[in-house]
């Protein structure tokens, strides 16, 4: 029992920074119908870039600040102005293309300019563990259930509450309406841009003290995130959070239940039969323009 | 490429084809590996575009056939069959495997079926590295011999690399059939208008299937063509990243030219060679040199050909509409 309280909390915890990667995911589909597969190495840049500035020789706190920025700038705008603007109007094939080769460039990229081998990373939460309830949990995972779950109440009071978060919804749901009634929609998806990176640089914080600073970490973690938007609801930020929560429960329950070497497939069977039974998602709308 | 004159195109092909068979000649051991290696990547790539290009269905699966019947092939050749029969094998596996997971093609559609596709990759993938009573698991299977053709070791480079250049021939006039078959015509008209193709008849669940289940099949024969040329197989190379690279390829090339995967298949097997020079950059720029390239036509490289000809052939007909109309102002 105690042994499914510890599976529990921890895959909460890494569900948690998978529902972070998943909502900025789906907000780049609803706004813009990029599907990014570069997510993954979306999160695997701003650690390093973070690594950088502490190399340069600024304190932790600064250069996660700059990574934070930096990643704006690199994977929000730069990825929004130069990729995306240029090929939106293409259709949904040719940009995902582009995506990929932008994932290969990342890669590269990193290997090249930092190095080949997993850097340690340091946490922002501190290590250690709690008793919780008669339970032992690590200080960790708890550190990273707090960040994540403020940062998705963040985004969904944005989203939900403000004239901001409106005028989003409104440019993702229908720009052409939206632009009427005087939305400046260019610069709502401008925004969404930025919300993403700044996700990805969030969850980058959250996940690389665990699991290490490498350039290939990415693949791993970008296919998890893309299954947690699509099992919850490629359409619906609830629905990418529940996705991503759900997901992380799974893949941990099935490492310990199932068997180590097909723990990977429980999240991909659970996907096939999401998308064949219930292809909108778990608790996502019907598309009507799209099929 | 209708632009060119017939005769043209003719001597074009066959210098090209000359140059396939003449040139490798004298290259190194190497040379010939990533020749032979493109002539394999053109085939599934092939298949990818029959699946895609013509009929519109995305497949992000086409390196688990090519893994499917590479490890067919593989386990056969080693227990002693010909190199023939693990072709046969590898087609029919692949064509069965495909025609299944075209069902979800007929629920879904577009990003969906594409992710399915991805799931499925990933899940043959770790069957590949898992069941190693049959593959070997990450050890994978060494020695794979090389085929006897008409009495011919293929052991050498140069040899195998005429058995690809053969296969590869094989299935180019395949596809190049079924295109222009009443099949290629349906596939088409379910990528432009699936409603529309339905009410003229064209049963589109079937075609559906067949166009996922015969891009599969290449899939496996190139797969097939893998596993002797490289001569060991672990699952690595099949995994999701070959099929988004053969992807990639296809989109690179041109999806729906017949020609798009030749040049997609090249760019994306010689160019990282060409740009060793860079040393640790080469894959970079390679990254740079695709997205660049889907900025400028998002259509691939044949697009921008076709562009231009169709360009061409707008101010060739406008400059006979204009002589046409001044010899009907001189004749009044």
């Amino acid at each position: 029992m105690s042994n499914l309280f510890d599976l529990l909390v921890a895959g909460l915890a890494t569900g948690a920074i998978y529902a972070l990667v998943a909502v900025g995911f789906t907000l780049l589909w609803q706004t813009s119908q990029t599907i990014n597969f570069a997510q993954g190495e979306f999160v695997m840049l701003p650690a390093f870039l973070m690594l950088a500035a502490m190399h340069a020789g600024a304190p932790f706190w600064l250069a996660i600040i700059l990574g934070i920025l930096l990643s704006m700038i690199l994977l929000g705008l730069a990825f929004k102005m130069l990729l995306v603007d240029p090929m939106m109007r293409h259709g949904v094939l040719p940009l995902a293309i582009a995506t990929m080769a932008l994932a290969i460039g990342i890669k590269e990229a990193v290997k090249q300019f930092f190095s080949a081998e997993a850097s340690p990373f340091p946490s922002i939460v501190p290590t250690g563990d709690i008793t919780v309830l008669g339970h032992v949990v690590s200080l960790q995972s708890i550190g990273v259930l707090v960040v994540a779950i403020l940062a998705v109440f963040g985004l969904t009071t944005l989203l939900n509450r403000t004239s901001l978060g409106h005028q989003m919804q409104a440019a993702a749901q229908n720009p052409t309406v939206a632009r009427i009634i005087g939305v400046p929609v260019e610069r709502m998806i401008l925004l969404t841009f930025l919300i993403n990176a700044f996700l990805v640089a969030l969850a980058s914080l959250l996940i690389t003290p665990i699991y290490l600073a490498k350039f290939s970490s990415g693949e791993v973690l970008g296919q998890a995130a893309f299954i947690a938007a699509i099992v919850g609801g490629f359409n619906q930020v609830r629905g990418a959070i529940a996705g991503g929560l759900l997901i992380g429960v799974l893949d941990n329950l099935a490492a310990a239940y199932v068997s180590t070497q097909y723990r990977a497939a429980v999240p991909l069977i659970f996907l096939i039969v999401v998308i064949l039974f219930r292809p909108q998602g778990l608790l996502g709308r019907a598309e009507e323009r799209t099929v | 490429m209708s632009g060119l004159a017939k005769p043209l195109k003719i001597a074009l092909g066959l210098i090209v084809i000359a140059g396939l068979i003449v040139i490798p000649m004298n290259f190194n051991r190497y040379g010939l590996f990533i020749l032979s290696q493109w002539t394999v990547m053109t085939i599934a790539a092939m298949g990818l575009n029959l699946t895609l290009g013509y009929a519109g269905q995305v497949s992000l699966a086409q390196g688990a056939f090519v893994g499917i019947g590479a490890y067919a092939a593989a386990i056969m050749t080693t227990h002693g069959w010909p190199l023939p029969a693990a072709i046969l094998v590898a087609i029919v596996l692949s064509f069965g495997v495909g025609w299944v997971l075209g069902y979800p093609a007929l629920r879904v559609q577009h990003h969906y079926l594409a992710f399915v596709t991805l799931a499925f990759s990933t899940l043959a993938f770790l069957v590949f590295r898992n069941e190693s009573w049959l593959t070997g698991g990450i050890y994978g299977i060494s020695n794979i011999p090389r085929p006897h053709v008409f009495g011919i070791a293929t052991n050498k480079p140069l040899p195998f690399y005429y058995v690809c250049l053969g296969l590869l021939a094989i299935v180019s006039i395949a596809v190049w059939w079924l295109i222009r078959s009443p099949w290629g015509r349906a596939f088409m008209a379910l990528r432009e208008n699936p409603l529309r193709a339905q009410s003229l008849g064209i049963d589109t669940r079937r075609y559906t299937l067949m166009a996922f289940a015969i891009g599969s099949a290449l899939g496996g024969v190139a797969g097939a063509l893998y596993a002797p040329l490289t001569q060991y197989i672990d699952p690595v190379p099949f995994n999701l990243s070959l099929s988004l690279d053969l992807l990639m390829m296809v989109i690179v090339g041109g999806a729906g030219f017949y020609f798009g995967p030749f040049l997609g298949a090249m760019i994306a097997v010689l160019l990282p060679e060409w740009l060793r020079f860079t040393e640790g950059y080469y894959l970079m720029l390679y990254a740079i040199a695709v997205m660049g390239l889907l900025i400028w036509s998002p259509s691939g490289i044949l697009g921008i050909l076709d562009r231009y000809m169709a360009a061409r052939r707008t101010k060739a007909a406008s400059a006979l509409r204009a002589v046409a109309k001044s010899r009907l102002e001189t004749a009044q």
